[in-house]
């Protein structure tokens, strides 16, 4: 007995932890056990895995580890973490929706907030069209465990033609006193023509060992639908995040993305946006900010698929002490996609010897008549720059902040509500100090 | 107020200033004339505290205090300021934020209270009209895109702001049309005083057509080789560089 314990790999246990447990699991275990296949093909990456080469989340996996969804917090302490006074709030804590911290009275015509439980259970048939029909199997390890073994998350759908005021605030919190692998999953469908701003914030709490949060959205932009995503990533020493996100829009829709990486021991990004229509116009933004021994790798893939397409993206990090930071960002061009324009450009400070990072455009361009560009630059704040303001009497450590504040206000003046912007500036500042 | 003895001053191991003697008392306007090359521009990096340039031998006495042992911000906050000649950009950092930043600290550094919101905005106010500077260029980020003129016009709101001792303008006046060295020299005559000093900088003689200087010398090869009245500056503009580097030779 003591010899299996010792030789059994992550992937044994989670398999074995798969097997006792999916008969609990809502929804259909067809689709969960075709999942699990694929992830025991696909098996925990290494680093000769040619997307996860940069990250070690096969390190990350080493050791014991636990698959309990314990809730631990109080009110008390979850409600700080809503920075958002004007919200729709709703809290998963370890990926299991918690109605009662949530802050869901009087919503407004046309939206429906509910756990991703509660959806399937009432046969809703947005759920049904919808569910597990972007993030696919066989292309991500992570993308498979999550959609094998998610116990809960968010359903989230916006009728045709509503207008959703107030942002909806999604918080994740991790708490685990033992080391732990969540497994939370979302389902936003924003149906035509209607409009709404969706933050998630990923936080821990309460916590005494490591957490490692496999986190998955969907979201389902309709024709004429204008979407804002934003993500808070500040998970601190003990989180360990794999995020997901794949985003299919539709006709002439509007989608925005703009993730923060603030803190977290390692963090990894894939986010996916499919534009399967014509006359679509898509942001991606991203801030990413590394110190210590943090890991921090955002892989982004914009796929145009139809003519007549925008899509702008700007990522852009500040890399202190050992950390690392990867960005990879990938635009496919497909042949039908004439008339596409697709902007890319990747720009880093580097304030350490011993960081690290790596960047990685690529463009596959199969349509001839296109207007696409990317670009990356790496370097050390501006000596010319620190020397001007030193002229005018400001310190080197303030000039320095000057600068950095400047070179993120680029990713941070994209954030279109106010109250999230004042919250994400004074993260930064407090970074900065 | 300056003093300064037997300066040299090299960048890289190679020497450009080679002993300069130069005394700047309060209330007075110097115009440091010279060919290209002559180190004018070294003079105003080294009194500015660029740290590229290694002085080598000599000394600056600045208001009784020895300004080489100074950093560049401790220099600006002891009151010099340099108008630089290529003034930088420096994107997202509106030059309203640099101002109040650059203020704050000069004013703790003197031990001084921070100033009151109220007081700085209309101080930012007063000053805009006195160097008649667009409002939309202040509240902009800093130098971001201005014409060549705008950023010379915002060095001079600059200096109107931090109020300094001592201002050094390096080629303030190139890259200006006619209107707008008219106006950036009529900013720096309204700030000059009796309690302060300003050294013109300047390959040409047409900024001294409206900043008159009280002196003028005349830098070239690293050294002050001519040193006169107003009247030399319209004497080099007559018969050109050429002269003065004759004289040397035959002095030679």
């Amino acid at each position: 007995m003591e010899t299996v314990t010792k030789t059994s790999t992550i992937k044994d246990k989670l398999i074995f932890e798969f097997e006792t447990s999916k008969l609990f699991l809502f929804g259909d275990t067809k689709l969960r056990d075709q999942a699990m296949d694929s992830f025991c093909k696909q098996g925990i990456p290494t680093r000769k895995h040619e997307e996860y080469k940069y990250t070690r989340v096969d390190l990350m996996l080493k050791g014991e580890f636990d698959f309990s969804t314990n809730k631990n917090c109080s009110d008390a302490q979850i409600e700080p973490l809503k920075f958002l006074k004007d919200a729709y709030v709703v809290v998963l804590e370890n990926g299991i929706f918690v109605e009662g911290s949530s802050n869901l009275q009087n919503l407004p015509q046309g939206l429906t907030i509910c756990s991703l439980v509660d959806a399937e259970k009432s046969n809703s048939p947005v759920f049904e069209k919808h569910y597990a029909q972007y993030a696919d199997i066989k292309t991500d390890p992570f993308i498979a465990l999550n959609t094998a073994m998610n116990k809960d998350g968010v359903f989230i759908h916006i009728a045709k033609n509503a207008i959703i005021d107030k942002p909806i605030h999604i918080i994740h919190i991790s708490t685990a006193f033992e080391n732990t692998i969540i497994h939370p999953r979302n389902l936003i469908v924003v149906d035509e023509n209607s409009q709404a701003k969706i933050i998630e914030s990923f936080e821990t709490m309460d916590s005494t060992a490591k957490i490692v949060n496999n986190a998955l959205t969907e979201i389902v932009v309709d024709k004429y639908a204008i979407v804002a995503h934003y993500k808070i990533q500040d998970e601190k020493e003990l989180g360990y995040l794999v995020n997901t996100t794949q985003v299919i829009q539709q006709k002439q829709s509007v989608f925005s993305t703009h993730t923060f990486t603030l803190s977290g021991s390692l963090v990894r990004n894939n986010l996916t946006l499919v534009l399967d229509d014509e006359h679509i116009e898509s942001h991606l933004n991203g801030l990413y900010l590394t110190a210590g021994s943090q890991v921090v790798d955002n892989h982004t893939v914009v796929d145009h698929r139809k003519p007549n397409c925008n899509s702008n993206e700007l990522y852009k990090g500040i890399i202190e002490g050992k950390s690392t930071a990867t960005f990879n960002g990938k635009i496919f061009v497909r042949e039908d996609a004439q008339k596409t324009n697709a902007f890319q450009s990747n720009k880093n400070i580097l304030l350490s010897q011993e960081g690290t990072i790596n960047t990685k455009p690529q463009l596959e361009i199969y349509a001839d008549d296109v207007k696409c560009s990317h670009g990356s630059t790496t370097g050390k704040l501006d000596e010319a720059k620190i020397f001007y303001l030193r002229a005018r009497g400001i310190g080197t450590i303030n000039a320095k902040k000057l600068l950095m504040h400047a070179f993120a206000s680029e990713v941070v003046d994209t954030i279109k509500i106010p109250a999230l912007r004042e919250y994400v500036e004074e993260k930064i500042s407090n970074k900065f100090e | 107020m300056l003093s300064i003895k037997n300066l040299h001053a090299s960048i890289d191991g190679k020497e450009i200033l080679k002993g300069i003697n130069l005394e700047i008392r309060v209330g007075e306007v110097h115009a440091i004339m010279g060919p290209n090359g002559s180190g004018k521009s070294t003079l105003a990096a080294v009194l500015s505290g660029r740290s590229e340039y290694d002085v080598t031998e000599g000394e600056i006495i600045y208001n009784d205090k020895n300004l080489l042992d100074l950093e560049a911000e401790d220099r600006a906050r002891e009151g010099v300021f340099l108008a630089f000649q290529y003034p930088i950009e420096i994107p997202g950092v509106s030059n309203i934020n640099f101002l109040k930043t650059a203020i704050g600290e000069i004013r703790a550094y003197k031990g001084l209270d921070p100033m009151k919101a109220k007081d700085f905005l209309m101080m930012l106010k007063e000053k805009q009209k006195l160097v008649e500077i667009d409002k939309a260029l202040v509240s902009r980020s800093i130098n971001e895109g201005f014409s060549g003129g705008e950023k010379k016009r915002n060095e001079i709101f600059q200096m109107a702001m931090l109020e300094p001792k001592l201002s050094i303008l390096d080629e303030t006046d190139s890259g200006l049309d006619i209107d707008a060295l008219r106006i950036v020299a009529n900013g720096v005559n309204k700030l000059k005083s009796k309690d302060n000093a300003t050294i013109i900088i300047t390959h040409y003689q047409r900024l001294l057509d409206y900043i008159i200087p009280d002196f003028v010398h005349v830098l070239h090869n690293g050294k002050i080789v001519k040193s006169g009245l107003k009247e030399l500056a319209l004497e080099l503009e007559e018969k050109g560089y050429d002269f003065i580097k004759e004289e040397e030779e035959v002095e030679a």
